[in-house]
């Protein structure tokens, strides 16, 4: 009982969240329908160069190739870190990554786009930067709160070091590391409309465009579809999250 | 079956463990006592290799440990520790079944075994085989700890101090617990503990250790009875002569009872008395039914002068406050003797019927 009233209103959200989304980006109408009242002077009520499908597609592509990269390497480096190897290399990570974050991401991209070119690219290192640090200071954090009695009970039972981690650490971790994970994707949502910049096209463009061009609903457009977005994206994980029963514990 | 050949560990310019050489027998359990920091944690980590001695040689069964890969030895021993180290986000069953599944038991082998040993622990597998361990009390935690050490079957028990952090009633029950099943799997067991009672009630043997050396290695009886220095005498205190008491069982020190049946003739009871004259136990004439079965005693030094009449002279009995069991512990005898002011207890089985006596004389010489 007490499972499904707590699963109940993650559902309701992610279904309300996914039914507005598909209404704003199918149905041009509801734009001048919401809009041509509060901004009667606009000629255009909907971006007129790509269709909000297709933005929401690039947006997608980034976040998905960006934080998956984050995912990996900030899972992977945070397990290095927590080893009795890499023990020594837990502060030298830990400000490497600092400053990862604290440099903004435009400046990411201004530095990136001469090396390797406009488009997605840059877009995607500069994501990928900014959205390492929640997941890796969520990983080692979580990996550190495992009781040293049950890592040694598990060393004790014969277990490898690649079987503990396994089996016993990185369950009792990923309540945490999750919750970085969380964080990581839904800032990298709203980051990612950033890429517009430099062509890497996203949810991200007619926010750009409609600054250029004083159009508050090309804007708000942009805006509210990526705001949309990442509470889809935060409702679905937090499902992906039960759904592996991490919140057992 | 465990032989340790001049092992030494260093931590910088401290003995964690200095020339230890000994030898554990199979079917012994072994107690490794000694102050804290003397190195009996580390003894007991270098037989499976959670930590590596830095000299010396350490077999088991005759293997070297260091031709083995540390992970199978370990399989191959069960481990229990203080802090009982379940894994909290596994049932208690799937905790138990941790070693089979490194070992690649089917599930269906696996699980029996486990619900068998949380019968053997006294847990009923149904109630707590789905439980997680947040959901249970310390001394439930450790036998769920201990299951889980003897899950595949291992010939070898390593533990901790496995009771230390238990109140001393679950400590008792669990000791209690513990001694039965080992007197029934016969188990090879290096036991660490702090505590010197502990070792002498469930160890064969102990080590105690002083800074990393082994001062006495000996049976505890003879640790008691004749401790090798100063350091021992003073470690196992000043009551070590009760201690050893109870270790000692009345059943070794039965002598057989002189006892009439309730309805004796009256002449044979005056030709007992007479018979019973000058030894030991005169006093004490005891009295059971047809059964055997012990119902008092009459009074040895009223008899002169008078007659005795078993109706009127006999004293009965409260078994609970005046006999002991064969296996009650001279320990438990001796309160006995001083709280009912007697030199002699019947000893009665089960079933209530007269086995014998001991006598508070031998108590005081053993």
């Amino acid at each position: 009982m007490t499972e499904m009233r707590s699963r109940l209103p993650r559902i309701v959200m992610l279904a309300t969240a996914l039914a507005a989304f598909v209404l704003l980006a199918s149905w041009k109408g509801v734009w001048e329908w919401l809009f041509s009242s509060l901004y009667p002077n606009q000629v255009n009520y909907l971006y007129p160069r790509v269709g909000l499908w297709i933005l929401t597609w690039q947006h997608g592509l980034l976040v998905s190739v960006s934080s998956g990269l984050s995912i990996l390497v900030g899972m992977g480096l945070g397990v290095l870190v927590t080893r009795s190897f890499g023990r020594d290399f837990l502060p030298a990570v830990n400000s490497l990554v600092s400053i990862g974050q604290t440099f903004p991401p435009v400046a990411v991209l201004a530095l990136a786009v001469p090396s390797v070119g406009f488009g997605a690219k840059p877009a995607i290192i500069a994501l990928f930067l900014y959205g390492l640090l929640p997941i890796l200071r969520n990983t080692v954090s979580g990996l550190q709160t495992v009781a040293p009695a049950v890592r040694e009970a598990a060393m004790g039972m014969g277990m490898t070091e690649l079987q503990a981690l396994w089996r016993v650490e990185l369950p009792l971790a990923s309540k945490v590391i999750m919750a970085g994970i969380k964080t990581s994707v839904v800032i990298n949502i709203g980051t990612a409309t950033i890429g517009a910049t430099i062509g890497a096209g996203g949810l991200g463009a007619p926010i750009i465009t409609g600054l250029a061009s004083d159009n508050t609903v090309f804007i708000l457009q942009g805006s509210l579809l990526a705001a949309l977005f990442a509470v889809i994206a935060d409702a679905a994980l937090d499902i992906v999250e039960y759904r592996f029963g991490l919140e057992k514990q | 079956m465990i032989t340790l050949g001049n092992v030494s560990k260093r931590y910088g310019k401290t003995w964690a463990a200095r020339n230890l050489s000994f030898t554990v027998e199979e079917g012994e359990l072994c107690c490794l006592i000694g102050p804290s920091g003397c190195g009996k944690s580390t003894t007991l980590k270098m037989i499976n290799r959670m930590i590596e001695p830095s000299s010396g040689t350490i077999t088991v069964a005759g293997t070297d440990v260091q031709d083995v890969p540390a992970e199978r030895l370990r399989r191959s021993m069960g481990y229990v520790i203080q802090s009982i180290g379940l894994f909290p986000h596994m049932t208690v069953l799937d905790n138990i079944r941790v070693v089979p599944r490194l070992l690649h038991w089917d599930d269906t082998r696996s699980k029996k075994r486990a619900r068998e040993l949380l019968e053997l622990l006294e847990l009923a597998p149904d109630t707590f085989g789905g439980k997680y361990p947040v959901e249970l009390s310390g001394g439930q935690a450790q036998r769920v700890g201990v299951a889980r050490a003897l899950a595949a079957d291992p010939q070898i028990l390593l533990m901790d101090e496995p009771f230390g952090a238990l109140d001393p009633i679950s400590r008792e029950n669990l000791q209690n617990q513990f001694l039965a099943i080992q007197k029934e799997l016969h188990k090879t067991i290096v036991f660490v503990t702090h505590d010197i009672d502990e070792a002498v009630r469930l160890g064969s043997k102990v080590a105690l250790l002083k800074e990393g050396s082994l001062v006495q290695y000996a049976a505890p009886e003879q640790l008691l009875s004749s401790p090798a220095n100063a350091f021992v005498k003073k470690f196992v205190g000043l009551d070590r002569a009760l201690k050893r008491l109870s270790r000692l069982l009345a059943v070794d020190f039965l002598h057989p009872a002189n006892s009439v049946e309730r309805r004796v003739a009256p002449e044979l009871l005056e030709a007992e008395f007479r018979r019973l004259e000058g030894s030991d136990c005169a006093r004490y004439l005891w009295v059971t039914d047809e059964h055997k079965r012990l119902v008092g005693w009459l009074d040895g030094n009223i008899k002169t002068g008078s007659k005795v009449n078993m109706f009127e002279d006999l004293v009965e009995i409260d078994l609970a406050d005046m006999s002991v069991r064969p296996d009650s512990s001279l320990k438990q005898a001796l309160a006995m003797f001083v709280q009912q002011s007697v030199v002699c207890l019947p000893v009665v089985d089960d079933e209530r019927r007269l086995q014998g006596e001991i006598r508070l004389a031998d108590v005081l010489e053993s």
